[in-house]
């Protein structure tokens, strides 16, 4: 029942992107056509999960015990430095495009607040390990439904006839606003 | 063709004002802009800390190799980030409560990421640091009007001041909402301005 909460919470309640602004940039960015929206979520969850599994032994392994909480944001953002690297080593080991793909994002990926937002949430909320995992993949969850809707509505947008002081930023931030008003509509299905 | 050192703290503020016209930093400029204090908190924590990763890169920039420049580059802003938010914990705790995980989430701040990429590593320590404090002055000048603004028009306050009752006041400016929408308007309202001049 709690990892149902976790997941609901994280997923419309408290929306990583609608409610607590992480990963705005590079949903405008990266989701301009759906099966890039699809792309870059999966590696964000790849990513976000395992960091949030290592995140969470450095935390309570190193950090917590030596008293040395006040070096979280060096050790962590250390971390997911290397895992970025390491995830595109890896990819680019299995396959050619993977990483042409790969590559593109990684910006995105490393100075994205998406990532240590989540990690510094789950470390706020104090959850445990498994609690924490929910969390993180409810997270990713959310960041791709959020991610997909934009993905929509920006091809929609290249339709439409808009003032040219409103192209680009603006109205997709308005649209944004917008959506995040209907997630409004879920407060109060968990908390 | 080089700019003079006055065009490197001038263009900052507003020809490339780095919320408004460069959009960046959006996740902290959204998330911490519920009162005009709050914003003009984070807009000076990021200042301090954009000043300090120039200094240091712009010192550093011969001795760091190419391929490790990236996480030496966040190292640096890592250190940052933990003095600056050790002297907000230690001096304003209550700024420091209502703020959160946004302090620690200036490290991933593309303004300050950008800066050190597109500028402290070509150029002389005294320019970056000129660069550092206009672009810092423009981000800290956007958040503190977007505060003031979402301040004003949900709860009827100017930096807490009351002009009207909060009864008045429509709520939804100050929640997540009001905070897409008032920077929506506010790079609207730029734009315009930028194609008059």
């Amino acid at each position: 029942m709690t990892y149902l909460l976790i997941f609901i919470s994280a997923v419309f309640v408290n929306n990583i992107v609608l409610s607590q602004f992480l990963g705005v940039q590079s949903i405008f960015d990266v989701s301009k056509r759906i099966n890039s929206a699809v792309r870059f979520t999966a590696v964000v969850a790849l990513i976000m999960t395992v960091s949030s599994v290592l995140i969470y032994f450095i935390q309570t392994l190193v950090l917590q015990p030596y008293g040395l909480e006040y070096l979280r944001t060096l050790a962590f953002i250390v971390l997911i430095v290397g895992l970025v690297q390491l995830t595109g080593i890896t990819f680019k080991s299995i396959s050619k495009s993977w990483y042409m793909n790969y590559e593109i994002y990684r910006p995105h990926l490393t100075a994205n607040c998406v990532i240590l937002g989540v990690a510094l949430l789950s470390i706020n909320k104090n959850y445990n390990l498994s609690e924490s995992i929910v969390f993180a993949i409810s997270s990713a969850f959310g960041f791709g439904l959020v991610s997909l809707i934009f993905a929509g509505i920006q091809e929609q947008l290249k339709l439409l006839n808009l003032p040219k002081r409103m192209e680009g930023l603006p109205i997709i931030l308005i649209a944004a606003g917008l959506l995040a008003m209907a997630f409004m509509g879920f407060v109060g299905i968990a908390k | 063709m080089k700019d003079s050192n006055t065009n490197i703290f001038t263009k900052g503020l507003i020809k490339n004002n780095p919320l408004l016209v460069l959009a960046l930093g959006m996740c902290p400029a959204l998330a911490t802009t519920t009162s005009a204090i709050n914003g003009l908190g984070m807009g000076l924590a990021t200042w301090f800390v954009l000043v300090g990763s120039n200094i240091t890169i712009s010192l550093l920039k011969n001795s760091i190799p190419d391929k490790a420049k990236l996480p030496a580059y966040l190292i640096i802003i890592a250190n940052f980030v933990t003095i600056a938010e050790i002297l907000i914990h230690a001096y304003w705790p209550t700024l420091h409560a209502s703020l959160g995980i946004y302090i620690p989430l200036i490290v991933v701040n593309s303004l300050i990421l950008g800066r050190a990429e597109a500028f402290a590593t070509s150029n002389s320590l005294f320019r970056s640091v000129l660069d550092a404090l206009g672009m810092g002055f423009g981000f800290t000048l956007a958040l503190t009007l977007l505060g003031v603004i979402r301040e004003f028009l949900g709860t009827g306050k100017i930096v807490g001041n009351t002009i009207f009752p909060s009864e008045y006041g429509a709520l939804l400016f100050v929640l997540a909402p009001g905070a897409f929408i008032t920077l929506g308007l506010l790079i609207a309202g730029m734009n315009k301005l930028k194609k008059q001049s």
